[in-house]
């Protein structure tokens, strides 16, 4: 296992993932807080000419450029955040039927249309379900800078080990932050393969279908592929909440924030522990249903209006469980306004 | 050696699901004799876009990428780029090259990316039912234009002089027509050669008949197009 130890911003860390992940060419539009993942790659091609980059007209272009490069056989992908984020719906609709291995880093923004350039976790439903399909797509949640490099290197394996689109979601200030990292990369990353023969038989890949049931017959392939893989993609981290009656859930940056009040509220002997789903799509169900199982109140702390709360909500097995929603669209959280919040509940 | 359907044609999906009388069948045979002829169909990766050019999906006995809304440009460009060997088509209807893929088009242009585009222009939206399209002639009845249309929605749009407007010098714009079959493998020749020999951009506009949408017979559907190649130059765009 390689390991480096470097003082870099999540979107550097986003473009040392994607080379590490072995990438040969990203497609983007500028656009805050994610910007510095084009203008990284591109200075990264300056030294390689093996690598190249487009700059698009816009993400729609972007998104259907990864998709072109793809079925080239190469590993390929864009950067994106907010407004950028809905146009790559269009490419990453096709893309999750059509079984293309694309792969997107989106630097959550704040509030719809160009709302802020700055933080939330407002596009989980983005990441996780937008376009026209049912959401068969990878969303791993990175929570440091350290986990923007190893999330952004299983993203590319994901995608090609299952053939599925898959997002790395940061919130806006993970690009931007700067942290001393070690970097750890995961084991061998998983190989690009051709998508088509180009010289045997013919391949032909469409996403028009001239019946319900030819594009059933596609769906339910799909969908038994993911129903069979998400076990094995699913990944999660609990901390303290094996026994403990009080579960916090939260995902990217505001479960750092959480990581760092758990002593506090551990040291006024409140039995309390994190669980924060690595993948927010598929979720953990069995990391889930382990950390809660001696739940009696799981607390969800989110920068959204119960976008990730849906997801472990449904989840979630029915028990007698008091679930408290903390929902701060568009804002951060501190670790001193979580432990007021639990403490106000408890 | 002519034939009588190219040798890149998938037999198997023959006939085709064209409407009887439609252009595109035209366009696809002479598209298939001038990549026989070229000798490149095991080199060539062919896409094409929603509409009625995605009946094509399974046209060729070659690779071939469906896509929407003139995505196709960029899905080819993309493609391109990895693999500067292949002949890389992206086929379409003028609905998704001059409105909602227009600005894909123009940037591939713009930035002259090796690919041939081949947009064949019916002056409507056929699959979806004869809607007015951006090459609609002023005053003809569509679906949207039930009285005809207006001067609010411009002229027809000149797709080939408006690319290039904005393509590189060494690109290759024309524009030809089903009236001459022969006159439009010309033109795919001197496209994918260009892209071949000059690793340049290739524009192929081709005016194109809808007897389906148009509501016309055999005849009718010649004298409309004529009315067409009359507002519509044929030949090169220099």
């Amino acid at each position: 296992m390689a390991t480096k130890q470097l003082f870099i911003t999540g979107n550097e860390a986003a473009v040392l993932g994607a080379l590490e992940a072995g990438a040969k060419v990203m497609f983007g539009y500028p656009i805050t807080p994610a910007t510095e993942i084009l203008q990284g790659w591109i200075a990264k091609t300056e030294k390689d000419d093996k690598l190249q980059y487009l700059q698009t007209e816009d993400e729609i272009a972007a998104g259907f450029g990864v998709i072109g490069a793809v079925l080239g056989g190469v590993k390929a992908f864009t950067a994106s955040a907010g407004p950028g984020h809905i146009l790559l719906q269009d490419p990453v609709s096709m893309a999750e039927n059509a079984r293309i291995p694309f792969v997107g880093i989106m630097m959550q923004r704040g509030g719809p249309s160009t709302g802020t350039v700055n933080f939330s976790q407002q596009e989980v439903n983005l990441a996780a379900f937008g376009g026209n399909g049912d959401g068969l797509r990878v969303v791993y949640s990175a929570s440091s800078v350290a986990e923007m490099y190893e999330h952004v290197i299983k993203a590319f394996s994901t995608a090609w080990k299952y053939r599925l689109p898959t997002f790395v979601l940061g919130d806006g200030y993970l690009g931007k932050m700067k942290a001393t990292v070690t970097l750890r990369a995961p084991l061998q990353s998983v190989a690009a393969t051709p998508l088509l023969q180009e010289k045997g038989k013919a391949t032909y890949i469409r996403n028009c279908y001239s019946s319900e049931e030819a594009l059933g017959e596609v769906l339910a392939k799909n969908i038994s592929d993911w129903n069979e893989a998400r076990g094995k993609i699913a990944e999660s981290e609990s901390l303290h909440a094996s026994g403990a009656k009080n579960v916090i859930i939260a995902h990217g940056l505001v479960a750092s924030a959480v990581k760092e009040a758990l002593p506090e509220l551990r040291s006024k002997s409140i039995s309390i522990g994190l669980f924060r789903p690595i993948t927010l799509n598929p979720l953990d169900k069995k990391g889930l249903v382990r950390a809660t199982e001696s739940a009696k109140k799981i607390f969800i702390f989110e920068s959204a209006l119960n976008q990730f709360a849906r997801i472990i909500r449904y989840e979630l097995p029915p028990k007698d469980i008091e679930i408290v929603e903390i929902p701060k669209p568009a804002e951060g959280f501190t670790p001193e306004e979580i432990i007021k919040h639990v403490e106000g509940v408890l | 050696m002519t034939t009588i359907m190219p040798v890149s044609w998938n037999e198997k999906t023959k006939p085709h699901l064209f409407c009887p009388g439609c252009g595109h069948a035209i366009i696809l045979k002479q598209l298939g004799f001038a990549v026989d002829e070229m000798g490149i169909p095991r080199d060539t990766t062919f896409g094409i876009d929603i509409g009625c050019s995605l009946l094509a999906w399974n046209f060729f006995n070659i690779d071939t990428i469906q896509t929407h809304h003139g995505r196709t440009v960029p899905v080819m460009a993309g493609y391109k780029m990895v693999k500067p060997k292949r002949v890389a088509l992206a086929y379409m209807g003028e609905g998704g090259a001059y409105a909602i893929g227009l600005q894909s088009l123009l940037h591939a242009a713009f930035r002259n990316n090796p690919i041939t585009v081949v947009v064949v222009n019916n002056e409507n939206y056929a699959m979806t039912g004869g809607q007015m399209s951006p090459s609609t002639l002023p005053g003809t009845i569509t679906a949207t234009t039930p009285h005809g249309k207006t001067s609010g929605f411009g002229p027809g749009m000149k797709g080939p002089e408006l690319v290039r407007g904005v393509a590189d010098k060494t690109a290759f714009i024309t524009r030809a027509s089903v009236s001459n079959p022969m006159g439009i493998k010309m033109a795919l020749k001197r496209a994918i050669e260009n892209q071949i020999k000059n690793n340049s951009f290739s524009f192929v506009e081709i005016l194109s008949i809808c007897p389906t949408n148009w509501k016309t017979n055999a005849e009718a559907s010649f004298d409309k197009l004529k009315e067409l190649e009359s507002y519509y130059a044929i030949g090169e765009v220099k």
